[in-house]
């Protein structure tokens, strides 16, 4: 019976590597096709790698806790002699958790036909990826070597001043040094795929000055006795690279529109005790401003939109990002195809992915895709926020706190009336403030007429 | 150009200065009717005469005497110490006259003097005739203590050795006289006495040696990258006093592991001095501990030829030292 390898599939565009966070089977276990086999963390999504075909697992070849990159063997698989055949080490996986995200998100200023993305090239980064990743550790290094872990927190002076220069995250860089140590030629070589790496994702097509998010260390930056440094999660060093990127080259607009709630407050709370028995959860206001949010792009769609310097791309799906915040990060899962969503509808999306954020159960899939993000900081008790455009997209809004405040309404009345500030940052290369004001002044018109029939439940 | 031995290109280096410079004269035991114990200066008698080529008495510290007064007034003069391990009774004049002649004077008179000694091991010589003297030489100010790992170097080096106007100790490793061979210019040339050379270059671990321990670790280098793919780079220090610390800290950053290699014991001795330079200079180059392969610290080289290979750094324990510190 023949052996196969399993490798560490590629989860998602920019991924390079993951984390294998636990295993889900041991040496000498049975296993089915498609089976998880283990569950692996990228600074995206954690996610369950299955098994490529049906068999009886030889050898577990990464320790729980390493980083490996994309294409490492990181199981042995025995198989029947069909089964060899048919399973294709990496393209199993691959198709499986991974590069399915959706054209949207994919590179392609190309357009935006029926998923006519260049599918060509994702197997070809693949590849390349997977080459590298094999390069990256030498075979005389031995895994199990690495499995001991004894030298794998313990940099060298060299190493250190590397990852400091480039803000590397030390447990990202794979060590092939003695008992895994992270070697100085380590963090060159991950340097050196990175860059490689760097002109072919998608969503940073200008990937120069990551420097940016790292300037040069200053003196007074130096931590004074006392202070605690706080590592920086895979995570964190994304967040903060995409933020850098937006903000470099999305130029910010910002627009608010204040938004009478109060008929929306009335029928909220008319129906949340039948809502909250029927479906389990509790009805929050987001999903009703997720659907005033579709309609209105559906009648905007240069807010549903990126720029390349090709042209400006409208997109034809709406798929809306929301931000959860979670364990000190920002996760931006996705409700795809939100515009065929009713309220319930949404809330439900919204409800399965709250969850399996705080779960940490996102896959892939979950968090690919956005076209436009929604971002709920009432959700803090904040009335005024200043979001930052999540590339590639065209906007971002921020749904604030609905406070009570005295308005007038009619000519000489004063009424107390549930307010909410809708905060918008557009990035102006792609519209100008009339398009924007517009976006806004349908979802203000929605929330504020409020026709039940649109919004029901 | 012709291919010679380590032992050819010296006598030939004494021979074309003796030629050009009619101040040049060797002195020591058996330079002349002898032609020296390793026919250093054969032949030298019969072309310049006895009053250029100077049999002298079994008595190092007048060698040199007569040599650092010679050199006060205004000769060339060098001086053989027969084996180095005899150096011993004139220390006195090295490191207290000859290296520190010119501070004393305020820079009125230098010594322009060159010791010529063979050094090392691995010829059976034992405990009088294998001794490695560098480490009781080197770090007085005043003394430059320089040593060839090939003919090339050897002309070059030993013919500016005698034409610089500082004292220099010349270590000649014996091992190397019949065993090191190539081309060397039949032209006068000199190679500089404070510059050491990167005579291999790459990017898996740095050797740094001298003497016999070069071709060791070259030979060494070749067969890991032959038979492992791991590259070296190895520099030849030549100048062991004052170290040529540019090219060390240069050759230790190419790759941040270093490993120093002499036959010499290893405390006390010039690898410990490499390693300061580069720990002071290039700590965040360094991804791996310095490391030190030297003879081990006992009082001298065992005769019985087991005990003689346990002590001689060999090719195969160079290369295993490199071996390891590649993979850390």
């Amino acid at each position: 019976m023949p052996i196969i390898d399993v490798v560490m599939p590629k989860l998602g565009e920019s991924v390079t590597e993951g984390r294998l966070v636990r295993w889900l089977v041991r040496p000498g276990e049975t296993v089915e096709a498609y089976a998880p086999l283990c569950e692996v963390e990228t600074d995206k999504v954690t996610a369950e790698v299955p098994s490529t075909a049906a068999g009886t697992v030889e050898a577990i070849l990464v320790a729980e806790g390493d980083v490996v990159a994309v294409g490492t063997p990181i199981a042995r698989l025995r198989v029947k002699e069909a089964e060899a055949s048919a399973a294709m080490p990496s393209a199993a996986p691959a198709g499986a958790a991974g590069s399915g995200a959706p054209p949207a998100d994919g590179a392609a200023p190309a357009r935006v036909g029926q998923g006519a993305v260049p599918t060509a090239s994702v197997p070809a980064i693949g590849a390349t990826e997977a080459r590298d990743g094999r390069g990256a550790a030498p075979p005389a290094s031995g895994r199990t070597e690495r499995g001991g872990g004894s030298l794998r927190g313990r940099y060298s002076p060299a190493v250190r001043r590397l990852l400091a220069e480039h803000g590397l995250d030390p447990a990202a860089v794979p060590g092939t040094g003695a008992h895994g140590r992270v070697t100085r030629k380590d963090v060159l070589a991950y340097l050196k795929r990175r860059a490689d790496a760097a002109p072919a994702t998608v969503e940073a097509p200008v990937h120069g000055p990551t420097a940016s998010v790292h300037p040069p260390r200053e003196a007074a930056r130096a931590p004074f006795d006392g202070d605690v440094v706080l590592p920086i999660t895979a995570v964190r060093r994304r967040i903060a690279e995409r933020m850098v990127e937006s903000k470099r080259t999305a130029p910010h607009a910002w627009m608010m529109v204040e938004v009478d709630a109060t008929r929306l407050v009335r029928y909220r709370k008319a129906v949340m005790g039948a809502f909250e028995t029927r479906e389990g959860f509790r009805l929050t206001y987001l999903p009703f401003f997720l659907r005033a949010v579709t309609l209105a792009l559906r009648e905007h769609p240069r807010l549903n939109a990126f720029w390349t310097d090709e042209g400006i791309v409208l997109r034809k799906d709406i798929h809306l990002s929301i931000s959860v915040a979670h364990d000190d990060a920002l996760y931006v899962p996705v409700i795809h195809h939100a515009d065929a969503l009713s309220v319930v509808g949404l809330a439900r999306a919204l409800h399965d992915l709250v969850e399996r954020t705080r779960a940490g159960r996102l896959r892939p899939d979950d968090v690919a895709g956005g076209t436009f993000t929604v971002n709920n900081t009432g959700a803090f008790g904040s009335v005024l926020s200043m979001p930052i455009i999540n590339p590639p997209q065209a906007a971002i809004l921020s749904i604030e706190a609905i406070v009570k405040r005295p308005v007038v309404v009619d000519e000489g009345t004063i009424a107390i009336r549930n307010m909410v500030n809708l905060t918008l940052s557009l990035d102006h290369r792609v519209m100008d403030g009339a398009a924007a004001g517009a976006f806004l002044q349908t979802v203000k018109r929605l929330i504020e007429t409020f026709d039940e029939a649109t919004f029901a439940v | 150009m012709a291919v010679k031995t380590y032992i050819e290109a010296i006598r030939e280096a004494l021979w074309q200065a003796m030629e050009r410079d009619p101040g040049v004269f060797v002195l020591g035991e058996d330079v002349g009717r002898r032609g020296g114990v390793f026919r250093a200066t054969a032949g030298l008698l019969e072309r310049f005469g006895e009053r250029r080529v100077v049999d002298t008495p079994l008595a190092e510290s007048a060698i040199v005497g007569v040599a650092i007064g010679a050199a006060a007034y205004g000769l060339r003069p060098v001086a053989e110490i027969q084996f180095a391990d005899f150096i011993y009774p004139a220390t006195n004049q090295i490191v207290n006259e000859a290296a520190k002649i010119r501070y004393r004077s305020n820079g009125a008179w230098s010594v322009p003097l060159v010791i010529r000694a063979p050094y090392g091991g691995g010829v059976h010589g034992a405990l009088y005739h294998s001794q490695s003297v560098e480490k009781a030489f080197t770090g007085h100010p005043g003394l430059r203590v320089v040593t060839p790992s090939n003919p090339y170097d050897a002309k070059g080096l030993l013919l500016a050795a005698i034409f610089s106007d500082d004292p220099v100790l010349f270590l000649e490793h014996k091992k190397l006289y019949r065993l090191a061979k190539g081309e060397v210019p039949e032209d006068f040339y000199t190679v500089p006495l404070d510059r050491a050379r990167t005579v291999r270059e790459g990017d898996d671990v740095t050797v740094i040696a001298y003497g016999l321990m070069v071709p060791y670790a070259l030979e060494a280098a070749e067969r890991l990258a032959r038979e492992e793919g791991i590259e070296a780079t190895v520099l030849d220090l030549v100048t062991l006093y004052p170290l040529d610390r540019a090219a060390i800290v240069e050759a230790a950053r190419r790759t941040g592991k270093v490993l120093i290699v002499h036959e010499d014991n290893g405390e006390g001795g010039v690898g410990g001095e490499v390693a300061a330079v580069i720990a002071e200079t290039a700590l965040f180059d360094l991804d791996a501990p310095i490391r030190r392969l030297t003879g081990p610290d006992v009082p001298a080289m065992p005769y019985s030829p087991p005990l003689e290979a346990w002590f001689m750094p060999s090719v195969e324990r160079i290369a295993a030292a490199m071996r390891e510190l590649a993979r850390f």
